[in-house]
């Protein structure tokens, strides 16, 4: 009971959101190839936008380098043993079954690599908690399946942000009617393929990204701090930005925080990193940073008390944005379309 | 056995038949094949749902699942199955049965019908498991899609109907049956080794399934715990994990990875010990650093018991708390390096036979060794941060403890097939599935190294198009593992048709454990004389 008549009020809340949403994100940033959504065939992590998620970087890349040389230091013994040691080049075996020195090597060196791991990763690890103080505080609640931001210095800046699927960006182009004499017989596993299909094309048009696009974003700004406090309302769900380099669990009855300083404006994408349920990959997380004068002018349209009208007061925000991503010179989404 | 002494003369003449010889079965050999059988056919489910899970990702949108709950079904059936009806049966029951009371020189195992029965539990627990994929768990969808993991609330007010329950109880038959035999295992090894086989004369595999056996003693009980109170939860008004009566769900995770943790190693030690003898066999050496060996599963399996949280860097612990797990967590990497460099080192020196099981056992190596470092990278909880839950940890513990324990399956196997059976299998056969196997799971796996890195989450039904072509290439992987597994059973069928007769000890001068010593395959009844070890013989 529970669960259906939360579907429908999200459903329904999506969609109306959906009329305003679709063209805010529209014609707007995205980020640089492979910073704030991931790219194809990228072999590394998406590019970092924090100085939190730098550091990652930094010490992902030190690691790397230390997974390579033990990896190819063990697979160069193998190939040795297998070359030399093989019943051909080697007829009889020796019997040697110790060697003392041998052992406490292979002991104590591992831990000093490990110590000497150890020392960054706890370096890491306390920027990570360090917390400056927070210039714009955020509350994330995660649902099933969407997240509901409020601005918690602005507590009457609040919303529901919904993942932009196939159904309505065919809906936005093709209008309701039609849409529901095309696709309103299909049923099944059908009706999942027509839908992707039909609204492969539309992504890249409408500078949309499949499973990564949402109805309403966070808005922030560039070079603050940002804190969010994280909780659900039904199960667990995670929030996590990859390029930011955060990530924490939102669990219901609890609040967990994370926290970020964006250094690049632009629009940041996460998704829902804790299974929630049927749709736990349809929930995700959209951070767009904008330059401060810009956020200034949306915190004031969404706190105006002269709008009265909740479209109006997300149209006029959602100009806002368009018009300062637009003026920042509109960095391409990269083509959805191609895989 | 119950009539041991008796049995001495007539025991080739009195094997049962039938029901009686396999249904109400106390021979450790039998109830070991059993096991192993019992393996094939939950492998064969819980690779079918793998194989299903590969397809739904070959590329992105939905093909398969028209409700995304059924493909969280399939990967939480995936897991459960592969970890307690296929990889548990076949390297701790399956092996342990069949080759403990060989390699220590006894008789049978201590308790010969609570064996019995720790076996005949595991098909009611698979039973469990598969009903529960019937009936319904959320509204409107049939099964429990809450992961192997079950975290509440998702696997209580997520899932009201009777799924999980069913899975719930199934987790507790089969955890019964796994503390049953390990009590078994346990008063086996410790007070029926043959006169002179000290403990520190004890094969590598006897070793590996006692701290297996104790792991699963001091672990199961607090999963049983865990998952009682999920069940009084679900049923009985209890509040353990709802802030809103004073739980907390993130006890929860704290209990299950107290048992999840053990069980990641509870899965990998068999196949330790396995490796051990198959490659110290095929060097013809002994192996090297024996005592170090030993202790260096000790040293695993206690390390195992306190770094759970590791598997919870995101879920809100404070600072010290993680500081503290990534430092123990980092300390396992030790006692597996020595192992590694010691199976690398037994080698050295040797004359070696590359025959299907020492393929597999190295092939075992190369993929450890792949897994123990990724394993590193995680246990920085700085970096963690970013990878947990990502397809990065997917790859990391399918390299450890799913093809890992795999391989050292496949080479036990190859290694203790003329044994069992009395026939040689096919090399040519035993090769082929060992290359196909090797190409097909790297192929599946070392893409999602890059996929976790780029971000994307487990547990997903379809994805952005940005992962394509790493998942596209995974699924292929995925079809030629599947295939490399028709020739697995296509090399014992061919095995059994050709009948060609296996001697005693077909590996030669290196395979020196007492299994060896007995015909192929051996007697109903064995060591009916108990063999003695002479005091110089190394273990």
């Amino acid at each position: 009971m529970r669960i259906r008549s939360r579907l429908s009020t999200a459903g329904r809340s999506a969609y109306l959101a959906m009329a305003f949403a679709l063209s805010a994100v529209a014609g707007t940033s995205a980020a640089l190839a492979g910073t704030g959504q991931p790219s194809p065939w990228q072999k590394g992590f998406q590019g970092a936008a924090t100085p939190i998620a730098e550091k990652i970087h930094w010490f992902h890349d030190i690691l790397l380098w230390i997974c390579v040389i033990v990896t190819a230091f063990v697979m160069g013994l193998l190939l040795i043993v297998i070359l030399r040691f093989n019943e051909r080049a080697n007829p009889k075996p020796s019997k040697t079954s110790h060697n003392t020195a041998l052992e406490v090597a292979w002991t104590l060196i591992p831990v000093l690599i490990l110590l000497a791991i150890f020392v960054p990763s706890l370096r890491l690890l306390k920027d990570q908690y360090s917390y400056p103080k927070a210039d714009v505080v955020i509350k994330a609640t995660g649902n099933q399946w969407n997240w509901d931001y409020q601005y918690l210095q602005h507590k009457a800046i609040k919303f529901t942000s919904s993942m932009v699927s196939d159904e309505d960006i065919l809906k936005k182009e093709l209008g309701d009617a039609k849409f529901s004499e095309r696709f309103g017989k299909i049923q099944g596993i059908d009706r999942w393929k027509a839908l992707y299909k039909e609204a492969a094309p539309l992504w890249a048009k409408h500078k949309l990204v499949r499973l990564l696009s949402v109805n309403n974003e966070v808005v922030v700004p560039v070079g603050k701090v940002v804190h969010v406090l994280v909780t659900a309302s039904d199960v667990i769900h995670a929030w996590t930005i990859p390029s930011f380099g955060s990530k924490v669990d939102a669990v219901p009855g609890r609040t967990t925080a994370t926290w970020f300083k964006a250094t690049k404006t632009g629009v940041f994408y996460g998704q829902c990193s804790e299974l929630c349920g049927k749709d736990h990959a349809f929930m995700p997380i959209a951070v767009r940073v904008v330059a401060e004068p810009v956020y200034k002018e949306w915190i004031a349209i969404m706190t105006s008390t002269e709008i009265k009208s909740r479209r109006e007061r997300f149209e006029r925000a959602r100009k806002v944005i368009e018009k300062a991503s637009l003026e920042e010179g509109g960095l391409q989404i990269a083509d959805a379309s191609k895989r | 056995m119950a009539g041991t002494a008796h049995a001495a003369h007539d025991a080739h003449d009195h094997t049962p038949r039938g029901l009686k010889r396999w249904l109400f079965s106390t021979n450790h050999k039998d109830i070991g094949t059993m096991y192993l059988i019992f393996a094939m056919v939950g492998g064969v489910v819980g690779g079918f749902m793998s194989v299903m899970i590969r397809m739904e990702l070959m590329e992105p949108g939905l093909q398969y699942f028209a409700n995304p709950h059924t493909f969280n079904v399939f990967t939480t059936g995936h897991g459960l199955i592969m970890v307690f009806f296929m990889i548990m049966p076949s390297l701790f029951g399956g092996f342990g049965n069949w080759f403990v009371p060989l390699m220590i020189g006894a008789p049978d195992m201590a308790f010969p019908r609570m064996n019995n029965i720790s076996f005949w539990l595991l098909p009611t627990a698979l039973a469990l498991l598969v009903i529960s994929l019937f009936v319904e768990g959320p509204a409107g969808g049939l099964g429990a899609g809450i992961g192997w993991t079950a975290y509440p609330p998702h696997s209580t007010t997520g899932h009201p109907g009777p799924a999980v329950d069913f899975a719930i109880l199934s987790l507790h038959v089969a955890g019964a049956s796994s503390i049953l035999s390990s009590i078994n295992f346990i008063t086996t090894i410790f007070n029926m080794r043959a006169p002179g086989m000290t403990i520190h004369k004890m094969p590598l595999f006897v070793w590996s399934i006692l701290i297996t056996a104790f792991l699963l003693v001091l672990s199961l009980p607090v999963l049983a715990g865990a998952i009682t109170m999920l069940l009084t939860d679900r049923n009985f008004g209890t509040t353990f994990f709802t802030a809103s009566g004073g739980g907390d769900p993130v006890l929860f995770q704290h209990l299950f990875w107290f048992f999840g943790h053990p069980e990641v190693y509870i899965i990998i030690l068999p196949g330790f010990g396995l490796v051990s003898q198959v490659i110290a066999t095929f060097s013809r050496k002994p192996v090297f650093g024996y005592l170090g060996m030993a202790y260096a599963m000790v040293a695993i399996g206690f390390v195992g018991f306190i770094v759970w949280a590791h598997h919870m860097y995101t879920a809100g612990l404070s600072l010290n708390t993680q500081i503290y797990f990534v430092a123990a967590t980092m300390v396992i990497a030790v006692p597996t390096g020595v192992k590694i460099f010691s199976w690398v080192a037994t080698m050295w020196g040797g004359s070696i036979r590359f025959t299907t099981p020492m393929l597999f056992a190295i092939g075992f190596i190369f993929l450890f060794t792949l897994g123990g470092v990724t394993g590193v990278v995680l246990s920085n909880a700085g970096i963690d941060r970013s990878l947990h839950d990502t397809y990065y940890v997917v790859a990391h513990f399918h390299y450890t403890m799913s093809l890992g324990a795999l391989f050292t399956l496949f080479a036990g196997w190859y290694y203790w097939f003329p044994k069992m059976s009395g026939y040689m299998y096919s090399e040519a056969l035993g090769k082929l599935h060992f290359v196909l196997a090797f190409v097909g799971v790297n192929l599946t796996f070392f893409p999602q190294h890059f996929l976790g890195l780029a971000g994307m989450p487990r547990r997903y039904a379809d994805y952005p198009e940005a992962f394509a072509g790493y998942n596209y290439w995974s699924s292929v992987g995925s079809l030629v593992a599947a295939f490399s597994t028709l020739v697995f059973f296509a090399g014992i069928a061919y095995a059994f048709m050709r009948k060609e007769k296996a001697a005693d000890n077909p590996w030669g001068a290196g395979a020196d454990t007492l299994e060896w010593t007995l015909s192929s395959p051996p007697p109903f009844h064995q060591f009916e004389t108990l063999p003695k070890i002479k005091a110089e013989a190394h273990h």
